[in-house]
């Protein structure tokens, strides 16, 4: 049994992580407790699915565009910020469901503004400049988001019953909310895959990722794909940054711990691969989730980003990527 | 003894057996040349040898020594030195400072002597730039010293590729298809400049697609197919050689 | 020669600039020159790394913080109750004359590591760090290689803002100054202000001067063929592996030393130094001077550092350098200090 208290700037970590206060559970003495009964294994276990799964999301978003573009677009993480915090503007005007639909359609909008604006007309542009874009672009998107709505944390409402209500799941106590960040999730991920195996359109994004110059030959408009891309993968992220928005909270810079978080994922799948992302985030997550008895709070993120390094340096082709066919691919 | 010597050499990428077992060597001051079909393995020897890639079998072993598994600054330091088949110059450097890359290995100043500007350091950038002009008057291109490079007439590129691989004042010489996209007028100028080489006492091992440039110059001439060697003989012998005939210089070309 | 004119000009405008504040009573914009002094010393460092190694770094700050942590806490710890309690090893290091014994403001008596030896350690720690760091991180490129510089700076950022001994989220205040020689400190004391000031850009142009010749040395040769085409680098003899950790270290180093003195003439350091923010400004202005222009990086690198501290850009100073960013990267990638931007703008008008 271990016993350590919070360290007394964790209200200051609070404000930079979106730590599952309601997943896991803390005593109200200040103390954390760990002791790892069956109870706390299935719950340290949901808390790193529900995680896993966000960082899974965030990490399909990077894939869709660096499919088609071989850009990692660093404000991947911005596009979740603005999902949630539109739709809990919007829902002060209007109920839930519609507030998430309108909040994710404006985000696709302005990943489609993006595109056009920032990227469309630059002409082979070299990575690190397309690097020192995206990320001025997350800054950008951060800076508004600051002066639009402030340093506050803000959360939409549970979907289902309130803060307190919970189910009962292989002895553990959750939120529904958690049901719901898994559900949504994993219906966005069967979709798409169903989307790019099925649908005409999936087909060409595949085409143009595969050989860019062979599908503009075929009369596809690369272009454009490229712009359905941005929209996709902010459509997604702002998605998943509502069903998320009532158990982590939403923060005008809670978008680059994500991004970050989602990077180590994709790269852990092998970039691209959108499949494997589902099973790295989760491997992310619940590594997370079970480390929190062992590393204290404070450190939870260097966690994350030594594994995000570790992978770099042995497997930079993922977990699950073969050596041979990432060695074709400039990095 | 043979100054270049390579044994049983493969490297395959997936199932593709791209050089497979394949075994020459190459004679000081002699100029040899690599020849084949297109996918022979022509290229992907040349970088086994040069320590671009690395074998999966098979040893390199230059005066004597090994050097498979070396890293390519460490062979170019052994004396050997090459060119590329699509010209790598360095891009915003003039045809003078490429040339004076070559002199790298030559030279010593380091980090400590640079940001200091050591007095040694100073002589030394001076030889390095008294080498490297006198290598640009050799190629007689002395004229576009302080141009900057890749904005050259492509065989001026060339011939500033030439003189940096010279520059390391390599033992073995390799020509990665020096007459590719030259003229008839140019690739003359290449023959003439190879032998120039071969007498200033470098061994050369050249792969190339022009068979008058080969049959000229090469004091002996290897043939690859598919990664397999076919024939390694005399000029004259390999222009005879039935299999040679029929796999690579075709029926009527007897 | 071009060099020495350079040199002049830029000792010239810094003799300059003092005396013109002295003459209009502006003498206080010394302060916000002294830091921004400082900061140009790490874009200078990371100019060498970005424009000429050709590697991007999204973590300097985290070197900065190391030089400046590092010495801070090492000159604010007591170590007087250890040395009263009989501890061996600092009655070692106090019985060298290493320990520096003062007075703090309520008059009890503090025992300290004098700045020297702290400055050293600091030097050598970010030498080894960026060693360390630096063999498995550059031999990535592109995304891999901003994503795990910018993964090593969250992870010194973390690491200050959660350790006690680095003050977490208040950082370290009450560094004492550094004696460079006896009579010359660094501090924030007002009356010291013009020769701080003096010092301080006596740090950047010793920098610059070293750059320099480093640059146009054969190393900087080297290090402009890794940039341009680093297979052909290597076939030509130069061991690019080495020569892009040799950059990464210098240039890190480079960073500690601003933030070693930084955080002794302002007395402290807080966590926001380390924070990802400030490495990404350090890019930004790098990208701005145009990358492979050590010039280009000094000018603007004064320029914004100084308008910054000063609070030009208020609230949006974070966004003023984001924007920087993008525009710049859109219409002028080789920096806006770059010739053929001036020319296509001077025909357009014509």
């Amino acid at each position: 049994m271990r016993n350590f208290s919070y360290p007394p700037f964790y209200r200051y970590i609070f404000r930079y992580r979106n730590y599952p206060a309601r997943v896991t559970i803390y005593p109200e003495s200040g103390t954390l407790t760990v002791q790892m009964t069956a109870e706390l294994f299935s719950q340290y276990l949901f808390a790193g699915i529900t995680y896993g799964i966000i960082y899974a999301i965030v990490a399909i978003g990077f894939n869709i565009i660096y499919n088609t573009t071989g850009i990692i677009n660093f404000a991947q993480g911005e596009f979740v910020m603005l999902g949630g915090m539109f739709a809990i503007t919007l829902n002060n005007f209007m109920p839930l469901v519609p507030a998430i639909a309108l909040a994710v359609v404006i985000t696709m909008i302005i990943g489609a503004l993006i595109e056009m604006i920032f990227i469309r007309w630059l002409d082979s542009p070299s990575i690190l400049r397309m690097i020192i874009i995206t990320i001025g672009l997350s800054i950008l998107i951060r800076e508004v988001a600051l002066h639009f709505w402030g340093e506050g944390v803000r959360s939409l409402p549970y979907f289902n019953g309130n803060e307190i209500s919970s189910i009962k799941i292989f002895s553990a106590q959750i939120s529904p909310q958690v049901l719901w960040v898994i559900g949504v999730c994993l219906i966005i991920v069967t979709l798409l895959s169903l989307f790019f195996r099925f649908t005409s359109l999936g087909l060409e994004m595949r085409a143009c990722s595969a050989n860019r110059l062979a599908a503009t030959l075929c009369g596809i408009n690369a272009k454009n794909m490229v712009t359905f891309s941005f929209m996709l993968s902010a459509g997604i992220g702002a998605l998943a940054g509502c069903v998320m928005s009532p158990i982590t909270y939403t923060q005008y810079d809670c978008g680059t711990g994500l991004a970050i978080k989602g990077f180590t994922v994709a790269v852990l799948g092998g970039l691209g691969n959108s499949m494997a992302a589902v099973a790295a985030g989760l491997l992310l997550g619940i590594i997370e989730a079970f480390s929190i008895g062992i590393v204290p709070l404070a450190f939870q993120d260097a966690i994350s980003i030594t594994i995000l390094l570790i992978i770099l340096f042995v497997r930079p082709h993922g977990l699950f990527g073969s050596s041979e066919a990432a060695g074709l691919t400039e990095f | 003894m043979a100054l270049l010597e390579i044994n049983n050499l493969s490297r395959s990428f997936g199932g593709l057996k791209a050089v497979n077992d394949i075994s020459f060597s190459v004679r000081s001051d002699s100029i040899k040349a690599v020849i084949g079909p297109n996918g022979a393995g022509k290229t992907t020897l040349f970088n086994l040898i040069s320590g671009n890639l690395p074998a999966d079998t098979g040893s390199v072993v230059f005066k004597g020594l090994p050097i498979h598994g070396l890293q390519p600054y460490q062979i170019a330091a052994h004396g050997i030195s090459r060119t590329f088949q699509n010209i790598k110059l360095f891009p915003g450097m003039t045809a003078l400072e490429n040339v004076m890359i070559g002199r790298h290995v030559k030279t010593r100043a380091g980090f400590t002597a640079g940001m200091l500007h050591l007095p040694f350091s100073r002589r030394e950038e001076k030889e390095i730039k008294e080498k490297s002009l006198e290598l640009l008057e050799l190629l007689d291109i002395n004229q576009f010293a302080h141009i900057e490079a890749s904005s050259l007439a492509f065989g001026q590129q060339r011939a500033v590729e030439f003189a940096r691989a010279l520059a390391l004042e390599p033992d073995l010489l390799l020509l990665d298809e020096p007459a590719a996209g030259l003229n008839i007028y140019e690739t003359a100028e290449i023959a003439r400049l190879i032998s120039k080489i071969q007498k200033r006492g470098i061994t050369v091992l050249l792969v190339e697609h022009d068979m008058s440039l080969v049959m000229d110059i090469s004091d002996e001439i290897v043939v690859l197919c598919f990664g397999e060697k076919i024939a390694d003989d005399l000029p004259a012998k390999i222009q005879q050689n039935p299999q040679v005939i029929q796999i690579y210089l075709g029926d009527d070309d007897a | 020669m071009r060099n020495l004119i350079s040199i002049t000009t830029l000792i010239g405008s810094i003799v300059a600039v003092q005396l013109l504040t002295s003459f209009t009573g502006t003498g206080y914009y010394l302060t916000q020159l002294t830091m921004t002094a400082y900061y140009s010393l790490i874009i200078i460092g990371l100019c060498l790394v970005m424009g000429y190694a050709g590697q991007i770094s999204l973590g300097h700050a985290g070197f900065f913080a190391i030089g400046g942590y590092t010495s801070a806490a090492l000159t604010t710890y007591n170590l007087t109750s250890m040395l009263e309690n009989g501890n061996s090893l600092i009655k070692f290091i106090s019985g060298r004359g290493l320990l520096i014994a003062a007075q703090d403001l309520y008059g009890d008596p503090v025992l300290y590591v004098n700045p020297w030896i702290a400055a050293l350690l600091a030097i050598f720690l970010t030498v080894i760090i960026a060693f360390l760091i630096g063999i498995p991180v550059l031999k990535l490129k592109g995304h891999y290689l901003a994503m795990a510089t910018l993964g090593f700076g969250i992870i010194i950022f973390r690491i200050v803002l959660a350790t006690e001994i680095f003050g977490e989220a208040d950082g370290l205040s009450e560094v004492p100054g550094f004696t460079l020689l006896p009579g010359v400190i660094v501090n924030g004391d007002f009356n010291n202000r013009i020769f701080n000031y003096y010092i301080a850009c006596g740090f950047v142009v010793v920098g610059v001067i070293i750059l320099l010749n480093l640059i146009n040395s054969r190393v900087g040769r080297a290090l402009r063929a890794i940039h341009g085409a680093e297979d052909a680098a290597n076939a030509m003899g130069i061991n690019t592996s080495r020569y892009k950790l040799y950059t990464f270290v210098i240039s890190a180093v480079f960073a500690a030393i601003a933030g070693i003195f930084l955080t002794h003439y302002n007395g402290g350091i807080g966590p926001s130094e380390a924070g990802i923010m400030k490495s990404i400004r350090y890019v930004a202005i790098v990208a701005i001077g145009g990358m492979a222009n050590l010039w280009g990086a000094l000018t603007m690198g004064v320029l914004l550092n100084f308008m910054s501290l000063r609070g030009m850009f208020g609230s949006y100073d974070d966004a003023v350098f984001g924007a920087i960013l993008i525009i710049i990267m859109l219409f002028a990638p080789d920096g806006l200090l770059h010739l053929s931007i001036w020319r296509k703008l001077r025909k357009k008008i014509l």
